[in-house]
């Protein structure tokens, strides 16, 4: 199969667009818990009862109205289940579990229901860039629809109940990924991540194998779901993200400032590094294509896609890369499937811009 | 109107509950951008956090009274047979009658969790949230009766409080909790 046609049918709408912010921001996620009250929570329920469930559930969805699609994960090989949770779509928890667990999909894969993960239902919204309230919105909006034929199990003091104690209340967990690679070279994170922590927000790195935060990507999320609205809950994270944006923003500039040319060495080093490379680690894939994400956002690099750390980061997963190879591969493979997948990547881009001359 | 300088409309807002007491901090944009800029000083601090959180007085670690250890009779849940320990094991309910039956335990973890909060502030289910939604327009007209009598507003707070009278008593018709359908 053709990189292009791979490309069109793996990536996800929120991957490939440029949303609000997307200089910073790649992408915004909502996610809603909810439960029904009749039945037992994941943690206990028998087969019979997840059964229950999971028609109940998927009537629900179905008189809602939506036009998703829903995938059962006993009918799905642990290759393709992999590449959803690569994709964002489920979590690896509903991966895991094959006992009457789905995920409903719309057809550009920015809304996702799971059902019977760690509770009944998870409603999903993925957007690109930051659209905190546009993806909130949309959220309720399905919340709303399923509920007209869905008892939900909810209290007037615990509101709606889950089956973790750290997401009862609104169930809400609102995230955007930054990609922060100026308060990285400024050393900020380390700062930051604790502050944040006082506004009942959490920041995470997505770490690889290791514990280093790849491709200085963060989410900052919520942890308090209860005692706060729907509203000021992502409204918070949005003024928190706004003044991380703002320091990112400074902090890049500052580096132009002081030491432009080491900066504009480093993103062409990693650029050369992308495009040349024949056997690449992920972790290297991940700072490489920080840096000339940087670089594009900069002006440094102007024939490629914004978009390509967003796409990278998740094709050169291992699922990706083994789907796209058609089959198993070992870890060294891997590393030189991943610089391929690269290298055509780029070249796809370039060829775009110049008719192709320039390998 | 900003709180720092007293000068400049507010143009950032940050709302926050601690305790169920909710509190705002209003600045202007060129204060909140100084605050903002101020991590550039090397001054060992996320500054502009630091200073909202300040105002906020959001202590980083919540001061919080230990569960009652004394009474020991095992609790357990009508629905799923979970006991409170089992809970606190797994960390996980079993059932969503988990929540009723466990409710004297909930309140010091949830607060834990939950920066101090205990009661949902949040959106209602818009069918099933029937009675609920009326109870809470009826805490929300209760405050406003209240600030109209401080006010000596008598003829609007008489208004107030009717609108109060046949919420009540249509909450009343409905049954009051409704819960059990
Ligand atoms: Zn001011
Ligand atoms: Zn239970």
């Amino acid at each position: 199969m053709s990189l292009e046609k791979f490309l069109s049918q793996a990536v996800s709408s929120w991957m490939n667009e440029d949303g609000p912010s997307s200089e910073i921001v790649l992408s915004t996620r909502i996610r809603l818990a909810r439960n029904h009250h009749q039945y037992a929570f994941p943690t206990v329920f028998t087969k019979e009862e997840a059964q229950q469930t999971a028609e109940a559930v998927g009537a629900a969805v179905r008189q809602a109205g939506y036009p998703l699609e829903e995938l059962k994960m006993e009918d799905l090989q642990g290759l393709e289940k992999r590449v959803l949770v690569e994709k964002h779509l489920i979590s690896p928890n509903l991966a895991e579990d094959s006992g009457s667990s789905s995920v409903w999909l719309s057809d550009d894969e920015d809304i996702s229901l799971m059902v019977n993960e760690e509770d009944h239902l998870r409603i999903q919204c993925l957007f690109p860039g930051l659209q905190l309230k546009e993806a909130l919105r949309k959220a309720l909006e399905i919340d709303d629809a399923i509920e007209q034929h869905f008892d939900y199990a909810f209290d007037e003091n615990f509101g709606y109940l889950t089956t973790c104690p750290t997401n009862v209340g609104t169930g809400l967990r609102a995230s955007v990924m930054m990609h922060l690679p100026g308060l990285m070279m400024t050393h900020q994170m380390n700062r930051i991540i604790p502050a944040i922590g006082q506004f009942g927000l959490v920041a995470r790195g997505i770490y690889g194998e290791g514990s280093e935060a790849l491709g200085n990507i963060f989410q900052i999320s919520n942890q308090t779901t209860l005692g706060k609205s729907e509203e000021d809950i992502t409204e918070d994270l949005l003024h928190v993200v706004d003044q991380i944006i703002a320091q990112e923003k400074s902090a890049r500039e500052a580096l132009v400032k002081s030491s432009g040319i080491q900066l504009e060495d480093r993103v062409f080093r990693s650029y050369g590094t992308l495009r040349y490379s024949r056997v690449i680690e992920s972790k290297e894939a991940a700072k490489c294509l920080s840096d000339v994400r940087l670089g594009i956002d900069l002006g440094f690099i102007e024939n490629v896609s914004r978009s390509i750390l967003n796409e990278l980061m998740i094709l050169t997963q291992p699922g990706f890369l083994q789907q796209y190879a058609g089959g198993f591969l070992r870890p060294v493979e891997r590393d030189i499937r991943r610089a391929s997948l690269i290298r055509e990547r780029l070249e796809m881009d370039v060829s775009k811009d110049k008719g192709g001359s320039d390998i | 109107m900003c709180e720092q300088c007293q000068e400049r409309p507010a143009a950032v807002h940050l709302k926050n509950v601690v305790n169920g007491k909710k509190t705002e901090v209003h600045l202007c944009e060129v204060c909140a951008q100084d605050k903002g800029e101020a991590f550039m000083n090397d001054d060992g601090a996320f500054s502009f956090n630091h200073l909202l959180a300040g105002l906020l007085n959001v202590s980083p670690v919540m001061k919080q009274s230990q569960p009652q250890k004394s009474r020991r009779q095992p609790v357990e849940c009508s629905g799923c047979q979970m006991t409170f320990d089992q809970f606190l094991k797994i960390g996980k309910f079993g059932c969503p009658k988990c929540y009723e039956s466990f409710r004297e335990q909930l309140p010091p973890i949830l607060k834990r969790l939950h920066s101090g909060n205990t009661v949902h502030q949040g959106k209602l289910p818009e069918r099933q949230g029937g009675t609920i939604h009326m109870k809470r327009k009826v805490t929300e007209l209760r405050s406003d009766l209240k600030a109209l009598i401080e006010q000596e507003e008598f003829e609007q707070a008489a208004e107030i409080r009717d609108q109060i009278r046949s919420l009540e008593a249509e909450i009343r018709d409905e049954g009051g909790g409704a819960d059990e359908s």
